[in-house]
């Protein structure tokens, strides 16, 4: 198979818009958790998410119309907007752009979604029951469809290879680079734009997490606090919205034109829990296959692994579940592992999140650096395992594993490596 | 310019996201002012909301410029 490298990435997150701000502002120890202002939350027992903080586009902030026409969002869930943007950076970071109809037919784009335009869906219904079918815009259903994200970024970079989307809920946005990197690795493209991206911080979307008793509720009034992975305080996860978007890229086409490269794509992993629908496999059996089934296909050894980004959501299950199998993979080797979980800075972006996080896991090569776990204030067990509380650790790391697992139980591992020059 | 022909051509320009100058009565919605098939659903349902009329199908079709879209409007309105 052919080896697979990343040369470009985009970011839009509660920390900022561009990968630089988030990723400053997320070794530093800042957060992006807030507490919700654009709709009613006084009925809702979650009051707070990771919201991508809205501006003129200076000091990191994201201005949607940066990014597309207003009269284009008019037509789009902002999940679709979130996708542009950090396809637009990452394609701009890679200094790649296709110049002959042949380089079109080899660059294909693969950005998942987990569960897509919730908010338009939302308003839509409301006005099929209100003003009756006459009225739903020819737009509601283009603009809501997940696969829609690659669709719009296909069209405006002239992507004409493979054109795909995942769905599997908060694996989505490693599956999603983890299948365009085989999609590569297999010959069916040179170039592939992946990743994930959410818009869920609206009524519908709360409201529903908040059913399944899967928010955190206890830090409505600090919001900064709420997402808590591996404390003994920590509650359930926070929602954040985003998108992450990597450039990958056969790696003899990436050397051929001097191409700056974060890291190589050495390993991914799948596996299903075939469990229950929310809750993870209480043994941590679908996770450790997960991560397994990745470390075989890059052909390592877990001694191997520098540094892991973790799933963790900071619920009071699946974090030590998490650990647990970790811990089993390392064996002798988890005493040397340094993880961390990038959520508690962000809150957790659903099928954005792998895709982001993939990101920080090729950020903390490059820098030599494991951003930190904020809010780990009490951990909640005893482990061998540096989890990184409150402070980023400069470490040397040359293979970083990002671990995602989602309701419905799918499991997802990439592992990166630093190329050496 | 007649007030319901002001208000199409507001309705054009907001929907169409294109300049005002641009929206002359003869002025095809897909030929000259960039929509596409969907946009000009979208803009006879916004006729119907502004007006408070229901333009049958048969007849959207035969809306292709502004100043269709004004003669049909200013025929067939509920208020002018």
């Amino acid at each position: 198979m052919r080896r697979v490298v990343v040369t470009g990435l985009g970011l839009v997150t509660p920390l900022g818009s561009g990968v630089e701000t988030v990723w400053r502002r997320l070794i530093a120890g800042e957060s992006g958790l807030r507490k919700i202002e654009t709709f009613q939350v006084d009925d809702l027992p979650a009051r707070i998410a990771g919201v991508i903080p809205r501006g003129d586009g200076s000091d990191g902030t994201f201005n949607a119309d940066d990014w597309m026409e207003p009269k284009e969002q008019r037509k789009v869930d902002d999940f679709i907007v979130f996708a542009m943007a950090a396809a637009d950076q990452a394609l701009a970071d890679s200094g790649w752009t296709p110049k002959t109809e042949d380089d079109r037919y080899a660059a294909g784009v693969l950005i998942g979604s987990g569960i897509g335009g919730l908010q338009g869906i939302e308003e839509a219904s409301h006005t099929l029951r209100d003003k009756g079918p006459r009225r739903l815009s020819p737009f509601f259903i283009p603009g809501r469809l997940i696969n829609l994200a690659s669709g719009h970024v296909s069209i405006r970079h002239g992507l004409k290879g493979p054109n795909h989307a995942v769905v599997t809920a908060c694996s989505t946005g490693a599956h999603a680079i983890g299948d365009a990197a085989r999609l590569i690795a297999l010959g069916d493209a040179d170039v592939m734009v992946a990743g994930g991206t959410e818009s869920p911080v609206c009524r519908l979307a709360v409201a529903g997490f908040a059913a399944c008793k899967a928010l955190s509720t206890c830090f409505n009034d600090e919001p900064t606090r709420g997402s808590r992975p591996y404390d003994k305080d920590r509650d359930g996860f926070v929602m954040g919205e985003g998108a992450g978007v990597v450039v990958l890229e056969e790696y003899e086409h990436a050397r051929a034109r001097g191409a700056k490269i974060y890291g190589e794509v050495i390993g991914y992993g799948l596996s299903g829990d075939a469990f229950h629908i929310t809750a993870p496999s209480m043994d941590g059996d679908g996770a450790f296959r997960c991560m397994k089934a990745a470390l075989k296909r890059a052909g390592i050894e877990p001694s191997a692994v520098d540094y892991v980004n973790a799933h963790g959501t900071s619920t009071p299950l699946g974090d030590e579940i998490e650990l647990g199998a970790v811990t089993r993979l390392l064996g002798d080797a988890a005493g040397g592992v340094t993880m961390s979980s990038t959520k508690s800075a962000i809150g957790h972006l659903l099928g954005a999140a792998g895709a982001v996080e993939a990101i920080f896991s090729l950020l903390a090569i490059r820098d030599q650096v494991a951003p930190p776990t904020l809010n780990l204030e009490n951990p909640s067990v005893e482990t061998e395992i540096d989890l990184t509380p409150l402070k980023a650790k400069p470490m040397t790391i040359d293979v970083a594993l990002s671990n995602s697992f989602g309701f419905g139980g799918t499991n997802a591992s990439l592992v990166f490596r630093r190329l050496e020059a | 310019m007649s007030d319901i022909a002001e208000r199409v051509k507001k309705i054009v320009v907001e929907h169409l996201g294109v300049d005002a100058e641009k929206v002359t009565e003869n002025a095809s919605f897909i030929d000259d002012l960039g929509a596409d098939s969907l946009d000009t659903v979208e803009l006879v349902m916004a006729f119907e909301e502004e007006f408070g009329v229901e333009i049958p199908d048969d007849a959207a079709e035969t809306i292709l410029t502004v100043g269709d879209a004004t003669k049909f409007l200013e025929k067939n309105a509920a208020q002018a």
